[in-house]
């Protein structure tokens, strides 16, 4: 990962964590169930077995993801700012093991960090407090430790 | 009316991701660098999303079901397990290499960055891993299963 400095912007990350905080609310009332990204996908994907009934809907929430940042662009005219790393070895082992660590955890930011957190679940409390404090380190290690990234 | 609603909450979820700047994984990953030129905004995403879950979640519970299923299912469990933490080490790990958690990893994926088109199919492989592993008698041995 290019070590890329990135600004300080509370205004537009209160306004994005509020429309995430929405979007989990809507689900609770629609469907009844958790906002937990990857507890969508595993089911989505059929990786955890539920009826159809209850895996279109994830399937179209899936595509709803996908259609954001096109919307973004279509209504400003420019493209999404991002930086992701190219290499590529180190990308395919950290989604590798976002998606095995997650499904056998039950759960990530958004299931335990925004769901979780909102229901006062000490599972919940156990979890975020035990993924940030590995990401913080692993960050440490790559950026200032060993200098990797 | 199941697919509309649900592709309308994924497109909100997937605004706030964008508008946040969670789908950017330098954002995330100078959010995680405590110790250089940290940038505290993703403490924001967080706060915004928990406050209006939590006061949302409150209301919304209040009913006897949701509008679209004939009940509510939520996590039941209280187990804090091996599992658990072990799922919540191995994902910060990733999280800290990539910059990527799951929903924005996914959101990001129409932007056709290299590293987002390898991270996704990755991470579906490790899904699939996980959760036969989470179910596997190696740690489900004397205990009541967990959901979600």
């Amino acid at each position: 990962m290019p070590l890329v400095a990135t600004e300080f912007t509370p205004w537009s990350a209160l306004a994005g964590g509020v429309l995430i905080g929405l979007s989990s609310v809507m689900l609770m009332l629609f469907f009844g169930r958790i906002a937990g990204i990857i507890g969508v996908v595993a089911r989505a994907v059929s990786a955890v077995a539920v009826p159809a009934i209850d895996r279109n809907w994830r399937i179209a929430f899936i595509v709803g993801l996908f259609a954001a940042p096109l919307t973004v662009m279509a209504i400003t005219g420019s493209p999404v700012e991002q930086t992701v790393s190219d290499n590529l070895p180190l990308m395919a082992f950290a989604g590798l093991l976002v998606g095995f660590g997650t499904a056998l955890g039950f759960g990530c930011t958004s299931g335990h960090g925004v769901c979780g957190l909102a229901r006062l679940s000490r599972r919940s409390m156990v979890s975020v407090a035990v993924f940030m404090g590995a990401a913080i380190a692993t960050v440490y290690i790559l950026r200032h430790a060993t200098g990797v990234l | 009316m199941r697919v509309l609603f649900g592709f309308l909450s994924g497109l909100l979820f997937g605004l706030g991701l964008v508008v946040s700047g969670m789908a950017n994984p330098a954002k995330v990953l100078s959010f995680l660098d405590l110790f250089g030129a940290w940038d505290p905004s993703l403490i924001f995403v967080m706060g915004g999303a928990v406050v209006v879950t939590f006061v949302g979640y409150r209301l919304v519970l209040k009913r006897s079901a949701p509008m679209f299923m004939s009940g509510f299912d939520l996590p039941g469990t209280r187990l804090i397990d091996a599992r658990l933490v072990l799922g919540a080490m191995v994902f910060g790990i990733g999280w800290g290499i990539g910059g990527y958690c799951p929903g924005p990893a996914l959101t990001a994926l129409p932007l056709l960055a290299p590293g987002t088109l390898v991270f996704v199919p990755a991470m579906l492989v490790g899904i699939w891993g996980g959760v036969i592993l989470r179910g596997s008698t190696l740690f489900t041995r004397n205990q009541k299963e967990a959901t979600a």
